[in-house]
């Protein structure tokens, strides 16, 4: 199966170096894996930085809600000081200008493997508006199927597509709010300070949103859960 | 980080007594209440993060980590956004951790500010002589820790220009502040040298009312609100870090923009 063996069709090669490059990309991630290929679902590294990255997130959505108190933005909004972290501003400031940095290091690492392993190509897209909608209505209907886990329907590729497009937009926002001076460039693209903290605000509202459709889907398909421990 | 079996949510160390109080006493453990994400940070870990003193400590060490984090960052030239006239917060806002009319009354005739440290001369300043030095105006906007934000008109000397008079050693590593109500503050040289540092004898080119800081307030765009010291009556050239008010009771000591 070499050039050498005589011109190919077009087609034909260029099918022919998908393939070969999807099976580069397989082992690429089985060799990164304790388990065999054809039962992984979720390769060592998208568990490690999927728990590394919940843990992050909830450190700075609660701690996010106790910095907010101190000026809300919206008149009929305070967040319960119960499930807001640090106590008081400087206790929660603490908090998340900490557990920023576990958020976008890790973020940066699973993004990067998303891309160079192909991940995030063949697992999220193409997405289609028809195939959203047809599985959305299968959804609400509790039709839609979960028995294989390693291929995700429409609606799961535009939440999983959607919610790393938020963690991209919360950290842009998340640093033109810290540094306006600094990164005022990027504090400019968001329309200035003010207009960064309400697009932070509703970044954030965005992955509570995700986060809440995330969890209760994964208790109502347990198994799915159990893939993203054991990876099977 | 111990190991723990009981369901989080409903350790009694989780449970939140003095729930009405904003500012509580800066005493141990005072940043790590909060049940829920951390009672749901503990299910997920197992551990018991919230032991106190550790998680404290360790979040101490992060802000230091992230003081360095933000000198590097920090550029001497970039300067911060300035504004319009039109776009100035009017009325702007007072702001302090008392009410405005408990805000110090120094009395113009008799004051004045005490020079210390490495600096050649240490002769007080009258305010009279300090409002003879070159003035320069700036409208920037002021953001608080809080995340509020307001565009306020300063007019001054820039602080480098003054160090400058005062034979200051610019190769030290602070300027420490102390104001009339025994409010203190220490920053970066880096900070006091910028150009738009700013000795502020002016709101609106109208001298500075009380409640903006009469007779002197150090204007810097470049950190947050509470870095900005108002009732100036004493600053010092140094290497030791003499802390500041809010920073001892932990907001984050370089808070740069």
């Amino acid at each position: 199966m070499t050039d050498k063996d005589g011109p190919a069709h077009p087609q034909a090669r260029l099918r022919r170096i998908f393939v070969e490059s999807e099976g580069t990309m397989m082992s690429a991630e089985t060799m990164i894996s304790t388990a065999p290929a054809a039962t992984t679902i979720h390769p060592r590294w998208v568990r490690v930085c999927h728990w590394i990255n919940a843990l992050a997130i909830l450190v700075m959505i609660g701690s996010g809600w106790q910095i907010y108190n101190a000026s809300p933005l919206f008149d009929f909004l305070v967040f319960p000081r119960q499930i807001a972290l640090g106590n008081w501003l400087a206790g929660a400031l603490l908090w998340h200008f900490a557990a920023m940095w576990v958020l976008v290091i890790n973020g940066v690492v699973y993004v990067t493997l998303g891309i160079v392993t192909g991940r995030f190509r063949r697992k999220l897209l193409p997405i289609r508006p028809g195939d959203v909608v047809a599985d959305m209505k299968a959804a609400l209907t509790f039709k839609l199927a979960h028995d294989d886990l390693s291929r995700y329907n429409a609606v799961q590729k535009l939440l999983y597509t959607g919610v790393i497009l938020a963690g991209v937009v919360i950290v842009l926002s998340g640093l033109s709010i810290w540094k306006p001076v600094q990164l005022r460039e990027l504090t400019a693209l968001f329309g200035g300070y003010d207009a960064a903290r309400y697009v932070h605000f509703f970044a954030m509202a965005a992955i509570v949103g995700f986060i809440v459709v995330h969890v209760a889907l994964a208790l109502i398909v347990p198994k799915s859960l159990r893939a993203m421990i054991t990876g099977q | 980080m111990r190991q723990r079996r009981t369901i989080p949510g409903v350790d009694p160390k989780l449970l939140i007594k003095d729930a009405a109080r904003v500012m509580p006493d800066a005493s141990r453990r005072s940043f790590l209440r909060g049940a829920a994400s951390l009672g749901a940070l503990t299910f997920l870990t197992g551990c018991d993060i919230i032991d106190g003193d550790t998680a404290e400590s360790v979040l101490r060490k992060i802000s230091e980590f992230n003081d360095g984090a933000q000198a590097a960052l920090f550029s001497r030239t970039k300067l911060a956004p300035t504004y319009p006239e039109s776009a100035i917060t009017r009325p702007f806002p007072f702001n302090a951790y008392y009410d405005e009319d408990e805000a110090p009354q120094v009395d113009g005739r008799t004051y004045k500010l005490e020079v210390a440290g490495l600096v050649d001369s240490k002769k007080p300043w009258t305010l009279e002589e300090l409002h003879a030095l070159p003035e320069v105006s700036q409208i920037t906007r002021h953001i608080c820790v809080e995340g509020w934000s307001a565009i306020g008109s300063w007019q001054g000397t820039p602080l480098s220009e003054f160090l400058k008079r005062i034979g200051a050693d610019t190769r030290a590593k602070y300027v420490w502040f102390k104001c009339a109500e025994g409010y203190t503050n220490t920053i970066d040289m880096p900070t006091a040298l910028h150009p738009q540092t700013q000795m502020t004898f002016k709101f609106d080119n109208k001298i500075l009312p009380r409640s903006y800081g009469f007779p002197m307030k150090i204007r810097m765009p470049t950190k947050l609100g509470f870095k900005n010291p108002k009732y100036v009556v004493a600053m010092e050239v140094t290497n030791t870090d003499k802390g500041g008010y809010w920073e001892d009771k932990g907001y984050n000591w370089f808070s740069g923009l």
